[in-house]
Order: C-alpha cells, then sequence, then structure tokens
C-alpha cells in the first residue's frame, strides 16, 4: 500500500473530492445516457455547454461559502444549501 | 451512414491525464488537506476546519495585499496590452528589419525572472545604476528602496520592459496573418488609418489579444520574483504581493494550514477573473437571443 499520510488526508476532504469527482462521473453518465450538451445561451447572454454550467456552479459555491465565512459566523451547511440552490438555478437558466 | 464510435482514442489522453493528475491535481488536494488542519511539525495535524480561510478572509494584511496585487494588474494591462499593440503595428511586415525587430523583441523574454530583477536593482540604483543616477541628476529625488511610489514605479516598469514583447510578439503574429486583399478592400473603399485598424487589425488580432491579456493578468497577478528581487516586497509592505506574502507566511512563518488557505482563496481569484475575461472576450459582440430550456 503507498503511503499517502504526507497528504494529511482527512474524512471531510476525502468526501469533498469524493462528490467533486462524482460530479463529473455523473455528468458523463447523464451525457451517454440523455444526450443534450450542445452550447445553449442561458440568461447571462453567453453560451454554456453541461460541463460550462458545472464549472459555474462549482466556482460559484465555492465563493458563496468563501462570501459565508467572510460575513457570518453561522454554520457552513447554511452556505452549502445556498450553494445547491445556486447550482439548481445555473442549470436552469444560465 | 451511422456514425462510428471509437473509444480507443480515450487511452491516448491517459498519460496527459495521468502527468497533471502527478503535477498539479496531487499538490492541489494536498494543499486543501492542509488548509483544514493546523501542524505543529512532524507530520503531525490538527483538525481547525474552515477557521483558516475566516482568518485569511478577514486578515487587512491579506486585503491590502489582495488590493496591491489587483492595482498592480489593472496598471500591467493598461500600459501592456496598448503599448504592445502600437508596437506591433509599427513593426515592419517585411524586409531585412523584419528578423532584427524579432529577435530585439524576444531578448527580454529569454532572460530568467531573477536576473531581470537583478538587472533593474542594479540599473535603478542611485550611485551606480544608468537609470538612478541619470533620473537623480536631472533633479528628481528618487529613491526605490525609501519611496512607495518610487518603488512601484521601479517594479511597473520592470514588468513593463520584460512583458511588453510577448504581447508585441502576439499581436504581430495576428498582423501579419491578414491577407492583403483586406488592405486592398479598405483602400478601394477610402477607409481611413483608424477605420482600418477598428474594422479590419483589431477583429483579427482579437484572438491573440485574448490568449495575450490573459497571460498577462495571470502572470502579473502571480507575479513573485522580480519584486522580490528588486524591493524585497518594501519599503514596509508597499510591494508585498499575494505571492510574497504568502511565501512570507508558508516558509518564513511555516504556517502551512493559514498558507494552504491563503493560496486556495488566491487560486479562486485567478480562476474567476481568467473566466471572466475569456467569457467576456470569447462572447464579445455575440448578442445572441436565448435558446434552449432548463434541464
Amino acid at each position: 500500500m503507498i503511503d499517502l499520510s504526507w497528504m494529511a488526508w482527512t474524512w471531510p476532504t476525502a468526501i469533498f473530492f469524493i462528490v467533486i469527482f462524482s460530479l463529473i462521473l455523473a455528468m458523463g453518465v447523464w451525457e451517454y445516457a440523455s444526450p443534450g450538451g450542445a452550447p445553449r445561451i442561458g440568461i447571462l447572454r453567453f453560451e454554456t455547454t453541461r460541463g460550462d454550467r458545472l464549472f459555474v456552479s462549482l466556482l460559484g459555491s465555492a465563493f458563496i461559502c468563501l462570501g459565508w465565512l467572510w460575513a457570518t459566523d453561522l454554520s457552513l451547511w447554511y452556505a452549502l444549501g445556498v450553494s445547491a440552490l445556486f447550482f439548481i438555478l445555473v442549470f436552469r437558466l444560465v | 451512414m451511422e456514425k462510428t464510435w471509437n473509444n480507443k482514442a480515450w487511452f491516448f489522453v491517459l498519460p496527459v491525464l495521468l502527468l497533471v493528475a502527478f503535477s498539479a491535481v496531487i499538490p492541489l488536494m494536498t494543499v486543501v488537506n492542509y488548509s483544514v488542519q493546523d501542524s505543529f511539525g512532524n507530520n503531525q495535524f490538527f483538525w481547525y476546519g474552515a477557521d483558516w480561510f475566516r482568518e485569511v478572509l478577514t486578515s487587512e494584511r491579506f486585503h491590502d495585499a489582495l488590493i496591491r496585487n489587483l492595482l498592480f494588474s489593472a496598471i500591467i494591462l493598461a500600459i501592456e496590452v496598448p503599448l504592445g499593440i502600437l508596437v506591433a503595428l509599427a513593426m515592419p511586415k517585411k524586409g531585412i528589419w523584419v528578423p532584427v525587430c524579432l529577435v530585439l523583441m524576444a531578448l527580454p523574454l529569454l532572460i530568467p525572472w531573477n536576473v531581470v530583477g537583478t538587472i533593474w536593482q542594479v540599473f535603478a540604483r542611485t550611485d551606480i545604476g544608468l537609470l538612478g543616477y541619470t533620473v537623480d541628476a536631472l533633479g528628481i529625488d528618487y529613491n526605490y528602496v525609501r519611496n512607495t511610489f518610487d518603488a512601484w514605479v521601479t517594479v511597473v516598469v520592470m514588468d513593463v520592459w520584460h512583458w511588453t514583447s510577448l504581447v508585441v510578439l502576439l499581436c504581430y503574429a495576428g498582423l501579419v496573418s491578414i491577407p492583403d486583399a483586406y488592405y486592398q478592400a479598405a483602400k478601394i473603399d477610402g477607409a481611413s488609418r483608424w477605420a482600418v485598424f477598428r474594422y479590419i487589425q483589431l477583429p483579427k488580432m482579437g484572438r491573440v489579444l485574448l490568449i495575450a491579456v490573459l497571460l498577462r493578468f495571470m502572470d502579473s497577478f502571480m507575479i513573485y520574483t522580480e519584486p522580490f528581487v528588486v524591493t524585497g516586497g518594501g519599503p514596509g509592505n508597499s510591494t508585498t504581493f499575494l505571492s510574497i506574502d504568502l511565501v512570507k507566511l508558508a516558509i518564513g512563518q511555516f504556517n502551512i494550514g493559514e498558507a494552504a488557505a491563503m493560496s486556495l482563496i488566491y487560486f479562486l481569484i485567478i480562476l474567476l477573473l481568467s473566466w471572466i475575461f475569456y467569457t467576456v472576450m470569447t462572447n464579445a459582440g455575440n448578442d445572441k437571443p436565448m435558446t434552449g430550456g432548463g434541464e
């Protein structure tokens, strides 16, 4: 077994990466099962594919969490809820 | 005819994927792991949650370095892009002077960052440096070690000297790829010099200009070596940009957790700004109607 202790793994960070890789994998499965990833123009008036929308959602979620940490002492779980809402909005409208 | 599906191409991508995983993804994952922990050496880590992020985001030191960095990048882009276009337009398109100009333009790009820093550190000194001595002799009180404004001018001019050539070469490549027929048509229509630039040269340079702006933004936002060699981040903290501050935090103070959190925030800012630049520039002028519905 390779020694990965230098990477200082923790369960929360492992789950974080598992979720990200699963999302990428799920996008592949989604496109295979129901093709439709061709570019389209949404409310922001620029072309996005499904992959672009995933990127925008993830990047936006990162900034939502950073903004949350900067602005309030409340739990990050609320920020996760806002990010989930943002995800849905991006995939529906952008 | 039915389309043939062949997934063998994925195997050709595999080596690149492995290489990127080894050189970028795994180190980035490690940084994420460090950012939520505190370390007291001897590879011992303790869970710290998102507190490092909160500390960095609310720290005045980070805000100041970020503002300095954004200001520096804005100044660099505002100078280097128009200057690069002007120089590229002035360069000869054919004849013996073409290779001479190209070599002269390429020279600053071939010099390593730390050497550029050392050259300018000596060049700007008022006792032995040609620039510093000349400016001093003109009666201008110039000292980049003591004066904040002088330090900024020195660092900005050094970057312009080092990197404008890149913008020039990219724009020049865009300009020489324009067929003569476009210029002939413009001449027949009696187009002015400005009209030729605005409607022929600028649109044809669009793509390379996008690359130039992206490269210069990312590079200037990550600048470390040159200002570190010339000013060491001073006087005071006046030229301490994000990368210099990050190195001080990670190596100087050995605060790995906070440095990891700071580098992730730094990375996300670069990612966001680069994506905005890319999206705006690739979609400029494409005011298309909405297509398709929700997912």
